[in-house]
């Protein structure tokens, strides 16, 4: 592909004896729809949680742009562009929610309160919690919760936007919500990598999905070959 | 200074014998902060009320480390109530309860602190027995008696804790539930009552320590302080979750403190356990054995 | 623009009272009350806000104490320069435990506060130029006019470093360094995924909370004309700044202002008409009443009496 957005190469990350990812490289292109699945306990998270900053990957490289962000503190990263919502939502809980797409307004995108109100609103207004706008944070339900982790990573205006399992939970017409929100983003020029659960949802979402287990990768392509690969299918059932 | 090789094998015994007791000191701490993470600040505190009691008890002509043993059962309750009340007031409710269950363990130690005070004043208690106040002559060093009962004890309760944690069913839950969690909920084990009856052995461990504490030395309410930084230096340096590690972690601290006594006198060495604990946080926070 | 107006009058208040003909006790009593609030008001503004717990308030509060002794017995110098430096050498002790503890848990900065008071007090004991273990007696300068006995003077002083001291609270809260405090002392790891710089601004409340609570220490000294370390390093600053807070409300800066006049004046009647130890007994009961039945503290306990609508 011509420059990729985002190059992860051979990165291992161990916690103590286990080791919870194992040299996985990823080259994922600007603009494209990607979808990252594998069982639980594979490594999807603390992938993200590499790529985020949120951890210290011990081998390998990552590469933004073209450059080099091992090194980077994750607010950096979020600062060059790179955002991710939570598997299990971290709000602000003492702020309303609008208050919290404030916080990346101020920090990363550095506008003035008004603006950045205005802005957070339309956000807001897209994913429908508009009308919770002013509703602490801890009063909101799980779903809307989801929707707030998402709406916070779209606040602070990134070039990549990592979804981690932002479906789970929720119902059928709500997952079609997300989804056309996520390709309205794409269609903007945001590069988004999906983590799910919800076969249907990756299916439909992803140009290219990979698949972890047990910390590797064990196949890369296009959604359909993914899953009806063997082996994807034999992780899952667990043989 | 004074310096000279006699001297410094003498500190280097001594400090082997009191980095023992100090591993044994913290070894519930090991298991309430280290495994279960709650941030027993007051740790230090119920030890000393530990001796206290044991001093009590010795008062009627009980041996001290009978007195001890004889208050672990209790302490064993205590430990368990204390760990059902944080439980259901912060640590149920999340990471924004974190900063008062700090508070919560930081008044109560001192509330232990100041009750003794009331109870007992300001000065210090020491016990007595057969072995306290004479030593053991090797050739030409001294090993006092009281720090032989000590070190003896420390190792009978490390090496027990240690072989009931990695042998024994509910010692492997114990250890489990400081790992995965979810996990153990699976296996259709009740976390909490896991957690609850470790918090209370390491309460109940804690009164055994606190008999040891008067054995070695006077205490005076206020001796909790100065044990926060022992006990903490500890499990940090170890490792936290590991329990062999605690016993290297507490003679490296033993021996570093014998030698500064020797060396600096007596107003530095408590210092040291801070100063220790301030650059392992500094280099290399997970300790020697840490996950 | 309200609360200048405030400040400047409480200021204002502080003076003619001052050289007004009140008892003298009342100012004895106002002093204390005055320093807590101002220990109380730092160490909030990385307790309250950030929620990262400070156990050694008393270490920077002495060290403030020491520096003022140390610039008066070397350079002779005014109490306005002894407060500057007591700030600077707090401050940089504040960023010094920050820069190595604060990437780490909160319980592992606690604990390295309390490490603080251990290895600062040490440290003043053996130093004989300050007088050790039994401590250095001063020899004051006359008082400066119009203030006619130091106990006035250093009452106004006070009140004055109350009213910065507040001040930075209040702009610390209502900036964007209070609202990424916030997000920090909500979920740390989604604030620093949000572009929060979490380690910079950890630091840079340490930094200021240390200071303040060195300028407190710093008239001690000159109010005492005597220092040693016992006293300075007393754990009722640490407990008192802590439990200040907690029970008057962390989240506004008018909750260590409350804490510290509520728990300030309980503090006297209880020394004077019962003792010193249960005084102390008090605070710490007190204290976990309050985190486990009241954590919002009495501010709390005004917004459920008194709701507004919003």
């Amino acid at each position: 592909m011509a420059a990729p957005l985002l190059k992860v190469q051979g990165v291992s990350k161990h916690f103590g004896g286990f080791t919870a990812l194992s040299e996985v490289s990823i080259a994922i292109a600007p603009g494209e729809r990607f979808g990252l699945i594998g069982p639980n306990g594979s490594g999807k998270t603390t992938l993200i949680n590499c790529i985020s900053g949120s951890l210290r990957h011990d081998s390998g490289s990552i590469e933004f742009q073209g450059e080099e962000i091992s090194g980077l503190p994750a607010y950096r990263r979020t600062r060059k562009g790179i955002a991710r919502s939570f598997q299990i939502p971290r709000p602000f809980r003492s702020m309303s929610v609008l208050e919290n797409l404030l916080v990346p307004y101020e920090y990363v995108v550095h506008l003035k309160q008004a603006d950045a109100e205005q802005q957070a609103m339309e956000i807001l207004r897209r994913i429908g919690l508009a009308d919770k706008a002013h509703a602490l944070a801890n009063q909101l339900s799980q779903v809307e919760l989801r929707k707030l982790e998402l709406a916070r990573a779209m606040a602070a205006k990134p070039r990549l936007l990592i979804s981690d399992e932002a479906m789970a939970g929720l119902s059928g017409s709500e997952v079609d919500e997300v989804l056309k929100i996520l390709f309205s983003l794409n269609a903007e020029g945001i590069t988004i990598i999906m983590i799910e659960h919800i076969m249907q949802a990756v299916m439909r979402f992803s140009q290219r999905v990979v698949c972890l287990d047990a910390g590797k990768i064990i196949c890369e392509g296009a959604p359909a070959a993914i899953v009806a690969n063997p082996e994807v299918q034999r992780a899952y059932l667990g043989a | 200074m004074v310096f000279s090789f006699d001297l410094l094998f003498e500190a280097l015994l001594f400090g082997v014998l009191l980095g023992c007791f100090y591993a044994a000191v913290s070894i519930g701490l090991s298991v309430s902060f280290g495994l279960l993470d709650v941030p027993h600040v007051a740790h230090p505190a119920v030890m000393v009320l530990g001796s206290y009691f044991t001093y009590v008890l010795a008062g009627y002509g009980l041996d001290p480390i009978v007195a001890g043993v004889v208050l672990m059962p209790a302490f064993f309750a205590l430990g368990i109530l204390i760990y059902r009340f944080y439980y259901e007031t912060f640590e149920k409710r999340g990471s924004e309860a974190a900063v008062r269950g700090l508070a919560f363990f930081f008044g109560l130690a001192f509330i232990i602190e100041v009750a003794l005070i009331l109870g007992f004043g300001v000065d210090q208690r020491t016990v007595h027995a057969t072995y306290i106040g004479s030593s053991l002559s090797l050739g030409d060093y001294r090993l006092p008696y009281r720090m032989l009962v000590a070190f003896g004890v420390a190792l009978v309760l490390t090496f027990s804790l240690t072989i009931y944690l990695s042998r024994t069913f509910t010692g492997r839950a114990i250890k489990a539930v400081a790992q995965d969690e979810p996990a153990l909920r699976l296996m259709g084990a009740n976390p909490v009552a896991i957690k609850q009856w470790a918090f209370g052995i390491a309460t109940g461990v804690s009164a055994l320590a606190g008999a040891m504490l008067i054995i070695v030395g006077p205490v005076e309410p206020a001796m909790d302080r100065v044990y926060i930084g022992r006990t903490f230096c500890v499990v940090v340096l170890a490792g936290l979750g590991s329990m062999t590690g605690t016993l290297a972690a507490g003679l490296i601290l033993g021996i570093a403190e014998s030698i500064v006594l020797m060396m600096f006198g007596a107003s530095w060495a408590p210092a040291v356990a801070f100063g220790l604990l301030l650059v392992v946080l500094g280099i290399r926070p997970q300790g020697l054995f840490g996950r | 623009m309200k609360y200048w107006l405030g400040a400047a009058a409480v200021v204002v208040i502080a003076f003619l009272t001052a050289i007004s003909g009140a008892n003298e006790y009342f100012f004895y009593a106002a002093f204390v009350v005055l320093q807590f609030m101002v220990l109380a008001t730092a160490w909030n503004i990385l307790g309250g806000y950030a929620g990262y717990v400070n156990f050694g308030t008393a270490a920077f509060f002495a060290i403030g104490s020491y520096t003022a002794v140390v610039l008066f017995k070397w350079l002779g110098a005014p109490l306005a320069v002894q407060i500057v430096a007591a700030s600077a050498v707090s401050g940089l002790l504040g960023f010094g435990v920050g820069l190595l503890t604060l990437r780490l848990r909160g319980i592992f900065f606690a604990i390295a506060t309390v490490a603080i008071i251990f290895i600062m007090e040490t440290m003043m004991m053996n130093w004989r130029y300050v007088g050790g273990a039994t401590g250095l007696q001063l020899l004051r300068p006359d008082v400066l006019q119009p203030f006619a006995s130091y106990t006035r003077m250093l009452f106004f002083v006070m009140a004055l470093l109350a009213v910065i001291a507040v001040s930075v609270a209040r702009y610390v809260q209502v900036s964007w360094i209070g609202r990424g405090l916030r997000a920090i002392r909500d979920s740390e790891e989604a604030a620093e995924c949000s572009g929060v710089p979490t380690l910079k601004l950890k630091l840079f409340a340490c930094t200021v909370s240390g200071a303040l609570m060195g300028a407190a220490g710093a008239p001690m000294p000159m109010y005492l004309s005597f220092i040693e370390p016992a006293s300075s390093f007393s754990l009722n600053y640490s407990v008192s700044a802590l439990a200040m807070p907690m029970i008057g409300g962390t989240v506004h800066w008018l909750g260590p202002v409350l804490g510290a006049l509520l728990l300030g004046s309980i503090q006297q009647i209880v020394t004077v008409t019962i003792s010193g130890e249960i005084n102390v007994l008090v605070i710490g009961v007190l204290l976990v009443l309050f985190v486990v039945f009241a954590p919002d503290g009495v501010l709390g306990l005004f917004k459920k009496l008194w709701p507004r609508r919003s």
